[in-house]
């Protein structure tokens, strides 16, 4: 596990090649919103008129709509003329200038991450001229998922070079109309990855630690489309453990999965956006959009999440069970400290024969945290035979946090099997007690009631993720308790 | 090894122990019994040091140090068991999981390396077939959806693989059969040494039938009010402890 570990480590110290985002150098685009703006993105992408067109829809749609209010998080109003929709990558000048300027808390997480220093600028956002080898591991990557015929690149490199699989699917899961966080990404996204998986492909490896290193300059209006062909295999991974700071406060991304007949997809995220501090100053606003689109017989879409970061996250990865026999799946661990809030869960649509969901979500709340578990399961009256079962468990840690539940349940289908279980427990002293009279330090032992908790989840992580995962929680949430 | 010095304690604010002193040498079994409400519990949970359990006057003394100055884990550390009463569930926390951390803090309180897996197993394994512990145990969420006995057992199971010095033992045979009694009490008796000591607190006379102390001490309103040999808990089987409340006033 060690050795993994440190791989990917080494590889996060080099350079990608070029080729996985289009240089734009570092111009910027003034605060404000426009069609004007919108027509700037697109060109400034060289993107084909299809694609320009596309995003105007979405602006004009966008302008037609309202802010969602329903989730239960708290923000002052965010002003979308004051926001910059073209900054990445990020001025050199704006960051910090070394790591004397960053937050020493954050350095210190760094620290127990293990992060190497060079590595350590880079999440920071700290200017560095660092030199690169050009052969680096992931051109070896590269090369086999090309013998595969994978395809796996950036979303402008799609835009140009397969612009008939991205006009087939784009919008095609999530409308552009779908949310107001939608539509605006829709209009604006600055980039992200797009992956198609041959029939009969067995994907050769997960597309995660390459990911990884790609993922450091997205942006912040992400957009992710993943297609996998009749009787594929692909295992995403999106994020990273080590905490990522970000100059843009608002991350609007949207992700689409689209699984074809006998096709499965499992996509997994470790998502560590800033928080904020302690009293809930700065720290990233989350507002992603993620579905999948069980679209053939027999697929399969698995999305399993570990949110440890952002100081408000609003992301229900959902599942559209069009297919007979599909099967949709949705595992979290969500973890609220300080001041952050989330709101998140999932909708499992069942719309085709025989569809099977399962939602293991698991809700930690720590300090002045709120965590709220929104989900939908519903069960269109096509959906013969339908079931779902879903389990919904919130800890507490301390006295000033919250846990909040709203499950939907929608059942048109007499023959439906719908089942439901929840649960809120605190850590009691009574446990710690328990622990620490056996020899096993506070901390440590916190650790352990925590890492029970989320087992469900973690097992479904990859495995060298589900050790960083587990790490990654216990430093959260340290000093929660005692 | 264990010296108890005149000590008061109490929980919000109650008085529960007041004056109690108790000395157990290397290799003894001292039994503790008395009526309910007398302070056995807060006895056992003093020595172990569950919080909320506040010493107002007196001294723990254990291998000459102020056992009252250390964190439960550094007395568990120091070689201090406690065999609790209720065991409490921790779900998705695997049994053995939880005892291989337990095994490897000690071994870093005491400065000795980290167990590995391999070698640990093996002294799992030992442990569990010395004990009887059902196999399926091993491998569940730590007490969760144990009867009673088993519950019992882990506990007496966990003693055996962390060897403490002084181990205390909260009423573990209340609850249990016989057959699960004496599994318990054969558990205790494999480990009696001439440097390892007991406190046994129990309600019932039986318990002692298979782990025969040394001596016998009874709890009255926080305070020991009569010590004896065995033959003190035999008469108080057959006279019950209202006598000694008496005799004490």
């Amino acid at each position: 596990m060690a050795t993994s570990s440190s791989d990917v480590r080494e590889l996060l110290n080099r350079k990608y090649d070029a080729g996985f985002y289009t240089d734009i150098e570092q111009d910027q685009v003034p605060p404000g919103l426009n069609e004007a703006v919108v027509r700037l993105i697109s060109a400034k992408k060289n993107e084909p008129n299809w694609m320009l067109e596309w995003r105007l829809r979405a602006f004009s749609r966008w302008q037609k709509m309202r802010e969602p209010k329903w989730a239960h998080v708290h923000y002052p109003p965010i002003d979308f003329q004051a926001l910059s929709y073209y900054s990445a990558p990020k001025s050199k000048k704006d960051g910090p200038q070394s790591l004397d300027d960053v937050d020493p808390k954050l350095l210190e997480t760094y620290k127990k991450l293990g992060i190497p220093l060079e590595e350590q600028k880079m999440l920071a956002g700290v200017a560095v001229d660092v030199v690169f080898d050009s052969v680096s591991v992931h051109t070896t990557f590269k090369d086999k998922l090309a013998a595969a015929g994978v395809i796996f690149c950036s979303f402008s490199e799609a835009v140009r070079e397969h612009p008939e699989l991205v006009r087939k699917y784009l919008g095609s899961v999530v409308p552009q109309g779908d949310n107001y966080y939608a539509a605006l990404n829709s209009a604006v996204f600055s980039d992200g990855s797009f992956v198609y998986i041959p029939k009969n492909t067995r994907c050769p490896m997960e597309l995660s630690t390459y990911f990884r290193i790609n993922a450091m300059n997205t942006g912040q209006f992400e957009r992710t489309l993943v297609i996998a062909d009749i009787g594929s295999y692909v295992s995403y991974l999106e994020g990273c453990t080590a905490p990522q700071r970000d100059e843009n406060q608002l991350h609007a991304a949207v992700v689409e999965l689209i699984a074809l007949d006998d096709a499965e997809i499992k996509y997994s995220t470790v998502q560590n956006w800033y928080p904020g501090d302690e009293e809930g100053r700065g720290g990233i606003y989350n507002f992603v959009t993620k579905r999948g689109d069980c679209r053939g017989r027999n697929s399969k879409i698995s999305w399993t999440q570990v949110e440890t970061g952002s100081a408000i996250t609003w992301k229900y990865p959902s599942c559209i069970l069009k297919g007979e026999n599909s099967v949709g799946e949705f595992y979290s661990v969500a973890v609220t400290h300080h001041r952050q809030q989330a709101d998140t869960g999932t909708k499992m649509i069942h719309l085709g024969r025989n569809t099977r969901s399962t939602i293991i979500s698991k809700g930690i709340s720590a300090g002045h945290g709120q965590n709220a578990y929104r989900g939908l399961v519903r069960i269109a009256k096509s959906a013969e035979n339908a079931r779902n079962y879903t389990q919904c468990d919130s800890l507490l840690m301390g006295s000033q946090c919250g846990a909040h539940t709203f499950p939907y349940v929608e059942v048109r289908n007499a023959s439906a099997k719908v089942e439901h279980e929840a649960s809120t427990s605190k850590i009691s002293e009574d446990q710690l007690f328990y622990l620490r009279s056996r020899g096993i330090r506070d901390e440590d032992a916190v650790n352990l009631i925590v890492n029970g908790f989320c087992k469900a989840v973690f097992k479904e992580l990859p495995m060298e993720f589900a050790v960083e995962a587990q790490k990654l929680l216990n430093i959260t949430l340290e000093g929660a308790i005692g | 090894m264990l010296k108890i010095e005149n000590l008061h304690a109490e929980v919000d604010g109650k008085p529960i122990l007041r004056g109690l002193n108790l000395t157990v040498l290397p290799g003894e079994v001292h039994a503790i019994m008395g009526p309910n409400g007398s302070g056995k519990s807060t006895l056992a949970y003093l020595i172990a040091g569950r919080p909320g359990y506040t010493v107002t006057q007196g001294s723990i003394t254990y291998n000459g140090h102020d056992l009252l100055a250390l964190a439960p884990e550094e007395r568990a550390g120091e070689g201090v068991f406690l065999a609790f009463q209720y065991p409490v569930e921790i779900p998705g926390v695997n049994n053995v999981y939880m005892l291989k951390a337990a095994v490897n803090g000690i071994r870093k309180y005491r400065g000795l390396d980290e167990m590995g897996a391999v070698e640990f197993l093996k002294l799992v394994k030992a442990k569990t077939k010395a004990i009887g512990l059902p196999d399926g145990l091993l491998n569940r969420p730590v007490n969760q959806g144990f009867s009673g006995g088993e519950k019992k057992r882990n506990e007496i199971f966990q003693m055996s693989v962390l060897e403490p010095h002084l181990a205390i033992l909260d009423e573990t045979d209340s609850g249990l059969d016989i057959d699960a009694l004496k599994v318990v009490a054969d558990g205790v008796n494999r480990l009696r040494s001439p440097q390892r000591s007991f406190v046994v607190v129990t309600h019932y006379q039986r318990l002692l039938d298979y782990i025969v102390p040394d001596q016998v001490h009874v709890l009255a309103r926080g305070q020991i009010v009569k010590s004896g040999t065995r033959e003190l808990a035999l008469e108080l089987e057959a006279r019950g402890y209202d006598w000694l409340s008496e005799d004490a006033a």
